[in-house]
């Protein structure tokens, strides 16, 4: 079996720079992502990022993605694609077996069809990088051909060139909503609306005014009701929700449509750490169920730590920093620090906080309090 | 659709009079200068580093609102690009007897030729006034932002905030 210090699940913002670090620190470190191409999320970010400069505000996701993997090239990281780790087995005993360490074991395999075959891993640290999904919206006719999360739309236009539809409904105005609604109409589309629940927008204010001059209402307090259509959506049927969320009866309007997208929100992908056995808890303002971490990113299973969208639903820019760190503190509990570890680890909590502040990310600063405080009683300690 | 959009998803005059970034009627008149149309809260930078007369200050914490130092500002328009909320424009109301010119990001293809005629759109994306293609920027350090110069009537300046896209 391969035995490796340290293996790294996802080879999104978060997963790279933690493989990054450990390798940097001489951990044998490989990363394992069940896509195509590495990158995650940022390989369709097509957008300029905000953030500050430190962060490679201004700079499209695309081209952070490229830097990253130079720099991941030149560190020597070892990047897996196409490899879908489906299992993760902490026994002890067969691990002590195979690497006469306190190591636990991951199993991964191939994910192509053709040449797909099962792959062990012995890790003696690992890393879940595995990122967010994103949250279904269950309404009449959601089955139908045409509707798609918008992630699944931005995929197509953006990694692969092929616009869903002409005339697009997207439901949901956050960031997401708003910045994939743009890029539909960048690639050709035509957005027939934006809708929004709640009463006010919930992305940044400058992504609304970016489509809205493109000429895309904006409606609030608005949900969608139902979709129809004989082989693939063709129309929706949208209506006004009052304060306790009921549609307001003879405000329906019908809108045709062949591409409904949904933007309602992420969620921590878990399965894969569930499954390990990490235990989450439910945080609202992290997206959902979420592994419990302390303030290292080690989870409730020693050894196993988390960054990134998996660790609570954030930014590029947060998975970036918190992939530094989970990166340099799984190094460490190997022995292998470096010196000016414990400031790094200082000046990279110091940028979190920042990104964590302000009216829209403040709530995030406190949901992750929450969880690392969870964290600090319950994960192993050091 | 011919719903009245529900709250406003653009700042209002009232919103960019009192913004910090938004230039005075008196330094408007005077002749070329930026206005950042960023009302919000948000962590973002990148706008104070582009300019090259110091004339834009976000400072600690970076949630700032962008701060215009109007009369620092010389109307070069380095910030227009940069912005990755795309929310800066540079309006012009000396350009020529009766009209003006604004300069905005516009990151759609095909872009629009120089001396082209076109039907500019105001903040909530309706055509308002007939524009004429000033000039149509797009160096390497514009990050693949392109920005579009139009000419327009004086009066539609301050509303004046793209184009029409072919095909609309």
């Amino acid at each position: 079996m391969r035995e490796v210090d340290l293996a790294v699940v996802g080879a999104g913002p978060a997963g790279l720079t933690a493989a990054i670090e450990g390798t940097k620190r001489g951990c044998r470190t490989v990363v394992l992502d069940m896509n195509p191409r590495p990158g995650g999320q940022l390989i369709k970010q097509i957008h300029k990022f905000f953030g500050s400069r430190e962060h490679r505000a201004g700079t499209r996701g695309i081209e952070i993605a490229d830097s990253l993997f130079h720099e991941a090239a030149s560190a020597g990281v070892e990047v897996m694609v196409e490899a879908e780790v489906y299992a993760i087995h902490d026994s002890t005993l067969e691990v002590v077996a195979q690497t006469n360490e306190d190591s636990l074991v991951l199993l991964s395999e191939e994910a192509t069809t053709s040449r797909s075959r099962p792959l062990s891993i012995a890790a003696r640290r690992i890393i879940l990088a595995t990122g967010g999904a994103e949250n279904a919206l269950n309404f009449a006719g959601w089955t139908l051909p045409g509707i798609m999360g918008a992630g699944a739309a931005q995929t197509m236009i953006n990694l692969w060139r092929v616009l869903p539809g002409k005339k697009i409904l997207m439901v949901g105005a956050g960031n997401v909503g708003l910045i994939i609604s743009y890029q539909l109409i960048q690639a050709g589309g035509e957005m027939v609306a934006v809708i929004e629940a709640t009463s006010r927008i919930g992305g940044y204010g400058v992504h609304a005014a970016k489509i809205s001059r493109a000429g895309v209402p904006i409606l609030t307090s608005h949900t969608i009701v139902s979709a129809s259509g004989e082989s693939r959506v063709e129309r929706a049927v949208i209506a006004k929700v009052d304060a306790s969320w009921r549609i307001v009866s003879g405000s329906e309007q019908e809108l045709e449509v062949d591409t409904i997208c949904i933007a309602v929100g992420l969620h921590p992908n878990a399965r894969l750490a569930s499954l390990a056995g990490c235990e989450l808890c439910y945080s609202p303002g992290l997206g959902g169920w979420v592994p419990i971490h302390n303030s290292r990113m080690e989870t409730t299973v020693s050894g196993i730590y988390i960054a990134g969208d998996l660790s609570g639903v954030e930014e590029a820019s947060t998975a970036l920093e918190e992939g530094r760190l989970a990166g340099i503190c799984a190094a460490a509990s190997l022995g292998k620090e470096r010196a000016g570890d414990h400031d790094e680890i200082k000046a990279i909590e110091g940028r979190l906080l920042g990104l964590r502040s302000g009216p829209f990310c403040q709530h995030r600063q406190d949901a992750k309090q929450e969880l690392i405080g969870i964290g600090e009683a319950q994960c192993p300690k050091q | 659709m011919s719903q009245a959009i529900e709250s406003p998803s653009y700042p209002s005059q009232q919103e960019l009079r009192n913004a910090p970034g938004y230039p005075s009627r008196k330094r408007l008149e005077k002749g070329p200068v930026v206005a950042i149309e960023c009302i919000e809260e948000i962590p973002c930078n990148p706008c104070e580093q582009a300019c090259p007369q110091h004339a834009i200050t976000i400072g600690e914490p970076i949630t700032n609102c962008p701060h215009l130092d109007e009369d620092k500002c010389i109307g070069c328009g380095l910030c227009v690009s940069q912005c990755p909320g795309l929310a800066i424009f540079l309006i012009d109301l000396t350009h020529s007897q009766g009209s003006a010119s604004v300069a905005f990001p516009h990151e759609y293809l095909p872009l629009p030729g120089k001396g082209q005629t076109v039907r500019a759109v105001n903040r909530a994306g309706e055509p308002i006034c007939s524009a004429t293609v000033v000039r149509v920027q797009n160096p390497k350090t514009n990050g693949q932002t392109p920005v579009v110069t139009v000419a327009v009537p004086r009066k539609y300046a301050t509303e004046v905030r793209g184009i029409l896209r072919p095909g609309r």
